[in-house]
């Protein structure tokens, strides 16, 4: 068990570079996931860490120790890889303990680590098949099972999901979680499914273009995102951007959306906003969940306003309406009884308690 | 054609699909008219082979019908099986095959490895070079080979020309560029995961080949191994070449010095000779006839 | 203050150093076992083929008794002789030909096997399989034995047509028709299987959409099959006219270049000069003649091979 840092960590490859120098520090235990989208070097890192790939500059860590020379066998990690990377030709049992077999490890303790790393895994009866009379779910799991036999400093995972169906991976979401809560082992996950790094996360750290956009807990990004890529990144259906100006209407500042519909600001958020030039061109961020349909008695904060529905998708539970705004396409998650229909006029209201004000240029949140 | 314009006169689904297996039907039996008159040329030597391997030298000057055999006897496989010449080529083409395919595996496998998995400077230009020396024919390289050879023996005083181990030698020549590149076909089909997770599994670089790649790419190994052997066993030139005593030749080149002798032909003893000589690649075809068909395609399909 | 703010940031940069160099070790280290690795490979393919290849050039320009340099002497010795140009149109007759039969009728064989139930594919494949997987020295001899002048089995059988007797290997048309005919015979199931191979990766459902686009049978094979199967013809093909170009076994031991040097091909013919004859320089030179030819079909190879690889 260890912690792991990062400093100023980059990759060159040739002339581009795929990590722009990266800061990062992953306690003891923690569970930290790397998302961002195809492209942005979260698996660079993760395989820098892993000791696959020599790192450009910088430093990396493992347990208060410089591992950049180290090779891979020596850093004490284990990795799980997408297509998990089993050897065909030895059993569920072989493939586990083939790394404690190469250490010389005792036969007895061998056969204890395996034994009890299936049954963790609920893999007992598996043991003496070979992968390829396994299911997805199945191997995913042996996967596993190799790297916590291994007892390692370190967990990696490189999208460990991606091969799976979609409830499997719902299903392996929840036993990586029973997992790491058993084991503890500090443990770096990289993968491109926000949902997945919310749901598994201590901490989430959020990467674009090789840099870290923002490293908190999965409701700190949610509810405050440091920037417009994280705003959009995070949650699903993603936030809303409407182009917007903040103007003074009568001394109190209001935000003005389009030319019929314009805002007074909370007054909780009117200070925040107070210093922004007039004239900035801005970004309403607005989450679906916060564009409703207008409810008969008023909210401090909650504006409603009247949109022509373009298309609504019924998902059960909710429905989800789409309705142009200042030419951005919104959408709003509305009560499946509120008689949304296509193409039809609704009254929704917008709870803007929790917008977010961004800038249109920098795409900073404000 | 013409069942097909019938069926568009036909306006019923039914009777399309009744026409459409009677078409089938008729190519499946056109087919196999074919296929036997090609199993037929295909076949009449080495089935010729066994007829005559069977005959007497009496039943074969008789102008009987040359496709029977009246008078079955095994007298030719006695008398080669019995005699110590015939014997010892079958001894020197074994010796030497079993050698060249063991030093074939010991260069190719490990430099397929090397090209597929690890670069290094010049790598890539090796690993087209490695296909180019594939296409060098035997008969191309066979005089100034056996020249250097002759000079080598001047110099050091190292006999090797007319020695069955010089063929060790020239063998892998033919062998290697093959092999190599058929494994690195195979070890190219790895995914690069598998190595990852072996080395973080803390394996070295030669017990990710020997305990990962190997077992893994065994189907292309077997496949390179039945090539090696064929090769050296039915090779010609090279033993024409470099080997003249009789107590050096390998079989081919011995059946053929040996038991041609001046202008009387003893063909039925030829011919099981000849038979016995293919018999090694007939018989490894028969039980792995899959590997060996792989090993054949590979080349192309492959890398 | 200064000291404490100082210190990590030397370490760091002494750190940075030892781990440039440290790194440079790894790298160089597992260059170095690859390099090591291949290194018999390298050595191999340096002593036994690229230098033997140089120094037949060498050879090629040397006396009889290489003794003394001659310069083009031989190449000019052999422009000068008829048998050299009957050798340079018979290898290119024999060549030409039997790929031509080789491809065609590996071609149709493939079909055939294709289209029958592929339970027993696997049966008719080994069978038909079976010339090339014998030595061909050893089926040549049952050729020769089939061609035989007075006890030919084929002769026997075409008695009762009214035909013959042939004199399969005693004429030099018959002769060089026997030598392409034993030589299609044992590579055309090679094209067969490369055939079998290549059909097989055409997806049903590219026969499928054709059928349903309202393409007939022959429409299939030529704009389906065929485009799909290009490029295994070709590099089958090439491969097969290098093997043929450069062919021994079977014209030694059918004619051995009989009758009167009307089936010699470069091979055969640079055998009997260089080896047979002593005359080792002009061997080389003759054998040299197959490079050019080699070559060129050695580059579409290359060419036809990276595109696959591009493919992929």
């Amino acid at each position: 068990m260890a912690e792991v840092n990062l400093r100023k960590v980059v990759k060159r490859y040739d002339e581009v570079e795929a990590v722009r120098g990266i800061d990062l520090d992953i306690a003891d235990h923690e569970f930290v996931v790397l998302v961002g989208p195809s492209g942005c070097g979260k698996s660079t890192t993760l395989r820098m860490i892993a000791g696959l790939e020599d790192i450009s500059d910088g430093d990396i860590m493992i347990g208060g120790d410089v591992v950049n020379d180290v090779p891979p066998k020596d850093r004490d990690i284990a990795m799980v890889f997408q297509n998990y990377a089993l050897y065909p030709h030895m059993t569920v049992a072989e493939n586990m303990s083939f790394g404690l077999r190469l250490k010389r490890y005792p036969k007895a303790e061998i056969k204890a680590r395996v034994d009890e790393a299936a049954r963790m895994l609920d893999i007992s009866e598996l043991i003496d098949r070979k992968p390829k009379q396994l299911s997805g779910g199945q191997r995913q799991r042996v996967a596993m099972g190799r790297a916590i036999v291994r007892n390692p400093k370190v967990f990696l995972f490189d999208e460990p999901l991606s091969n799976l169906d979609a409830k499997l991976r719902v299903q392996m979401r929840i036993e990586i979680k029973k997992v790491h809560q058993k084991v503890r082992t500090t443990t770096v996950y990289v993968t491109h499914d926000q949902v997945e790094a919310m749901t598994l996360a201590d901490r989430v750290v959020v990467m674009n273009h090789g840099r870290i956009e923002q490293i908190g807990t999965p409701t700190e990004l949610y509810h405050s995102p440091a920037t417009r890529f994280v705003a959009s990144f995070i949650g699903s259906p993603a936030m809303n951007f409407i182009p917007c100006q903040i103007e003074d209407a009568g001394g109190k500042p209001q935000i003005r959306l389009s030319d019929r519909i314009a805002f007074p600001l909370p007054a909780a958020r009117a200070a925040r906003y107070q210093k922004i030039p007039r004239t900035d061109k801005l970004l309403l961020g607005i989450r679906p969940e916060h564009v409703t349909e207008a409810s008969a008695h008023a909210e401090s904060g909650v504006e409603p306003f009247d949109a022509v529905l373009d298309v609504t998708e019924p998902m059960g539970m909710e429905t989800l309406v789409y309705f142009p705004l200042h030419g951005a396409q919104v959408c709003g998650r509305v009560n499946p009884n509120a008689g949304a229909q296509d193409g039809a006029p609704m009254r929704l209201a917008m709870d803007l308690n929790n917008m977010h004000l961004l800038n249109e240029v920098t795409g900073a949140v404000l | 054609m013409t069942t097909i314009t019938i069926d568009k006169a036909g306006p019923t689904r039914k009777t399309k699909y009744g026409s459409m297996s009677r078409d089938r039907a008729w190519a499946l039996r056109w087919s196999y008219f074919f296929l036997v008159i090609f199993a037929i040329f295909f076949l009449t030597p080495p089935i010729y082979m066994l007829i005559t391997s069977l005959k007497t030298s009496a039943e074969i000057s008789a102008a009987t019908n040359p496709w029977w055999v009246f008078h079955p006897t095994l007298d030719n496989y006695i008398a080669l099986l019995t005699s110590n010449q015939f014997l010892r080529f079958f001894w020197n083409s074994a010796i030497v095959s079993i050698f060249v395919v063991s030093i074939t595996m010991l260069i190719s496998v490990p430099a397929a490895f090397a090209l597929s998995r690890m670069r290094f400077w010049g790598s890539t230009v090796l690993g087209t070079g490695v296909f180019l020396t594939y296409l060098i024919p035997e008969t191309l390289l066979f005089i100034p080979l056996f020249k250097m050879f002759v000079v080598i023996g001047d110099w050091t005083g190292i006999q090797l020309i007319n020695r069955w181990y010089v063929l060790l030698f020239i063998y892998p020549t033919l062998t290697v560029p093959f092999c190599t590149w058929i494994m690195i076909g195979y070890f190219a089909s790895i995914p690069k995961e598998l190595d990852e997770a072996a080395i973080i599994d803390g394996a070295s670089w030669f017990q990710t080949l020997t305990r990962i790649f190997i077992p893994v790419a065994l189907p292309g190994l077997i496949a390179a191994t039945i090539f090696a052997f064929t090769v050296s066993w039915a090779q010609f030139l090279y033993p024409l070449v470099f080997t003249t005593s009789t107590d050096q030749l390998v079989m081919p080149v011995g059946i053929i010095t040996t038991l041609i002798k001046g202008d009387v032909f003893n063909w039925g003893q030829i011919m099981t000779g000849a038979l016995l000589g293919a018999a090694p690649p007939l018989i490894i075809y028969a039980f792995l006839m899959d590997y060996y068909i792989a090993g054949l395609t590979a080349g192309a399909t492959k890398g | 203050m200064a000291d404490v703010a100082l210190q990590p940031s030397s370490t760091a940069a002494a750190r940075t150093a030892q781990k440039r160099s440290g790194l440079r070790n790894v790298l160089g280290r597992k260059s170095t076992i690859a390099f090591l690795m291949a290194l018999p490979l390298i050595l191999l393919i340096a002593t036994l083929v690229i230098y033997p290849a140089f120094y037949a050039v060498h050879l090629a320009t040397l006396n009889k008794s290489m003794a003394r340099f001659v310069g083009t002497g031989n190449f000019e010795f052999l422009f000068k002789r008829e048998t050299f140009w009957l050798v340079v149109k018979q290898s290119c007759i024999f060549a030409i030909t039997a790929v031509i039969f080789k491809a065609v009728i590996g071609f149709i064989v493939a079909h055939f096997v294709h289209n029958i139930p592929a339970k027993g594919q696997r049966k008719w494949r080994g069978m038909l399989l079976v010339p090339w997987v014998i030595p061909p020295a050893m089926s040549t001899l049952a050729w020769l034995w089939l061609f035989d002048p007075s006890y030919s089995a084929f002769n026997y059988t075409l008695s009762f047509f009214g035909i013959g007797p042939i004199p399969w290997t005693g004429d030099p048309y018959w002769a060089r028709f026997s030598v392409i005919l034993v030589n299609i015979w044992v590579g055309a199931p090679f094209f067969m299987i490369m055939y079998l191979a290549a059909l097989k990766s055409v997806p049903d459902q590219l026969y499928e959409a054709a059928a349903i686009d309202g393409a007939n049978w022959w429409q299939r094979i030529w704009y389906v099959t065929l485009p799909m199967m290009r490029n295994i013809i070709a590099i089958t093909t090439l491969f097969s006219l290098i093997v043929t170009f450069a062919n021994f076994d079977i014209v030694r031991i059918l004619t051995a270049g009989g009758p009167l040097d009307h089936t010699h091909i470069f091979a055969t013919w640079a055998f009997r000069v260089g080896i047979e004859g002593s005359d080792i320089p002009l061997g080389a030179s003759v054998s040299l003649f197959m490079v050019p030819i080699l070559a060129v079909a050695a580059i579409f190879i290359l060419r036809d091979i990276s595109k696959r690889g591009n493919e992929a």
